[in-house]
């Protein structure tokens, strides 16, 4: 063997150690035990595929790559520091920074092989830059609604689903002319703009409550585009880092879709957010009991058990440390405090436990619907901050309702129930939560993180005096 | 092929607890991408090639620095009751 080869063969083989170090490191995140060596796996086997790239003899001149690399890593570092109330849209951020490389990287390809492009090599080339590209403006829009900066208030039309599929249908005629025309380059913009098109459209529709549901979905896409240019280049580790990451964004989204029982077509075509107002304007004249910090203190210090429900509002209110407090003292007393976590809750999959976690509550106190469910009967209180249709009963019998038959946590069978929420105002869906009327509910009118903030000190107070 | 149905499986068992580390980690890995972009830079055979290429460099490092970085910061907040801080 030359020397040439023996670099070629090398790495091969560096590929191969780091992909199987991907696959490790994703089998580490299973439990945050283990989890943080998932980290240094993943680290490792990157900086191992581009020790490998660079060594490539393909590679002429190293000028650029290496401003290229620097620039990255300025920019990478401010993104990889943002606080955890920020993490939704940095998620979006980098999902699409990653669909803008990919595009990049697919129409270079493209203008390098017209115009004897083989028609494998032209599907899959489609399929990148048409991904790349939805996903990149895609991510963007949901990035800005999430820093809102753009209105998050749902935008729709007459006919828009309509517009939204037949957009994409001709991106995907366009790309099956080119598959069979390669030499048609003129056309082959299309393929970039209508998707950066599609992008931001298939997000103008979408509502806040939503996000969790788009975030993976995009996610997906990005992970598909990723691995599709890996089947443009022939390499086997972009492929699998690809599909990885494309089945985790679907997985997560087949959870989320669930978990907001919306069916999957429903969210493959990204036509959420269309059941709201349904059920709106249905003014509501039962009264319901509220209390003050005092008294809502007062029950929480006598209770044996207490499972706290977070929500959105909670992420607003910033009302995560006055929670580790309310944790704290109640823990002093001796009750038993659990969290229990929708998977919809907040604005991305597992958004509620990293904004409690950076509080500083243990993980093993969060609970996952399933297992928290059986326990709410045996609670005193169930204490909701911030979070609403999740806990509204009438998913579970009320045919009528939108949210009908979506799983929701059964705080209503706890002994106690407390709501912090700012007024009455319905959620996101439009839906009046008749758990607010129940004769065992007690309303906390407040901003979530002075409310928590008071019952505090009503209870540290009583303990130290 | 195979591996990415080992991935499935892998992705599948991780609890909803770390489900945001886990996409970021995935956005992480996803910057692999890079080592595509590296090449077509590096074989400098356009002018577009390489601006483009470039730009993409640009884009998948911050991911893959940025992502790692997050991830392992949020994973180092979750902690079990026993190793409480004092």
């Amino acid at each position: 063997m030359t020397s040439a080869q023996i670099i070629d063969h090398a790495i091969q083989i560096i590929y191969l150690i780091s992909t199987a170090l991907f696959i490790l490191s994703l089998r580490w995140l299973s439990a945050p035990s283990t989890a943080r060596r998932g980290v240094w796996a993943g680290e490792i086997g990157m900086a191992l595929a581009i020790g490998a790239t660079l060594l490539d003899r393909g590679i002429v001149d190293y000028t650029w790559i290496a401003i290229a690399l620097a620039a990255g890593t300025l920019i990478g570092v401010p993104l990889g520091l943002v606080q955890m109330t920020a993490v939704p849209q940095r998620t979006a951020l980098s999902h699409a920074f990653g669909a803008l490389c990919v595009t990049l990287v697919g129409t270079a390809e493209f203008y390098q092989l017209t115009p004897h492009v083989p028609p494998f090599m032209m599907s899959v080339l489609s399929m990148e830059v048409i991904l790349g590209s939805l996903t990149f403006t895609g991510s963007l829009m949901a990035a800005g609604k999430l820093q809102e900066v753009l209105p998050q208030r749902p935008i729709t039309y007459k006919g828009q689903n309509i517009v939204n599929i037949s957009l994409l249908a001709i991106a995907v005629a366009v790309a099956v002319y080119l598959v069979m025309h390669p030499d048609q380059t003129r056309l082959f913009p299309l393929i970039i703009a209508i998707p950066l098109l599609f992008g931001v459209l298939m997000i103008v529709p979408i509502g806040g409550a939503d996000m969790p549901t788009v975030i993976s979905l995009l996610n997906s896409y990005a992970g598909l585009s990723a691995a599709a240019m890996g089947f443009v280049l022939d390499s086997k580790l972009l492929i699998i880092a690809g599909a990885l990451d494309g089945s985790s964004g679907f997985i997560l989204s087949v959870i989320m879709s669930k978990a907001m029982n919306r069916s999957f077509t429903n969210v493959l075509f990204g036509a959420f957010g269309q059941v709201q107002a349904s059920a709106a304007g249905a003014i509501e004249a039962r009264s319901v009991h509220s209390a003050s910090a005092e008294e809502a203190a007062a029950i929480l210090g006598a209770a044996n058990s207490v499972v706290i429900v977070p929500g959105y509002g909670m992420a607003v209110a910033q009302a995560q440390h006055k929670v580790r407090e309310l944790y704290d003292a109640l823990t002093k007393r001796g009750v038993d405090v659990k969290f229990g976590i929708h998977p919809v809750a907040g604005r991305m999959p597992g958004h509620m436990n990293v904004l409690l976690a950076e509080a500083d509550i243990p993980y093993d106190r969060l609970l996952d619907m399933d297992a928290i469910n059986p326990e709410f009967p045996q609670a005193d209180v169930a204490l909701i901050i911030g979070a609403n249709d999740v806990t509204n009963p009438a998913a579970r019998h009320d045919k009528s309702s939108p949210i009908y038959g979506m799983p929701i946590l059964d705080v209503d069978k706890a002994r106690t129930v407390m709501v912090i929420k700012r007024s009455l105002s319905p959620g996101f869906a439009g839906i009046d939560n008749e758990l607010y009327y129940l004769d065992k509910t007690l309303m906390l009118f407040g901003d979530a993180r002075a409310f928590v903030g008071d019952i505090v000190r009503q209870l540290t107070g009583e303990g130290h005096g | 092929m195979l591996a990415a149905f080992v991935g499935f499986e892998v992705i599948r068992r991780v609890s909803p607890l770390l489900h945001t580390p886990l996409m970021s980690l995935t956005n992480a890995l996803d910057a692999i991408a890079v080592v595509g972009a590296i090449l077509l830079v590096g074989e400098h055979k356009s002018g577009l090639s390489t601006v483009l290429g470039t730009l993409a460099i640009v884009a998948a490092t911050s991911n893959l620095v940025g992502g790692f970085l997050i991830t392992d910061r949020m994973l180092k907040m979750f902690k079990a009751s026993k190793t409480k801080k004092p």
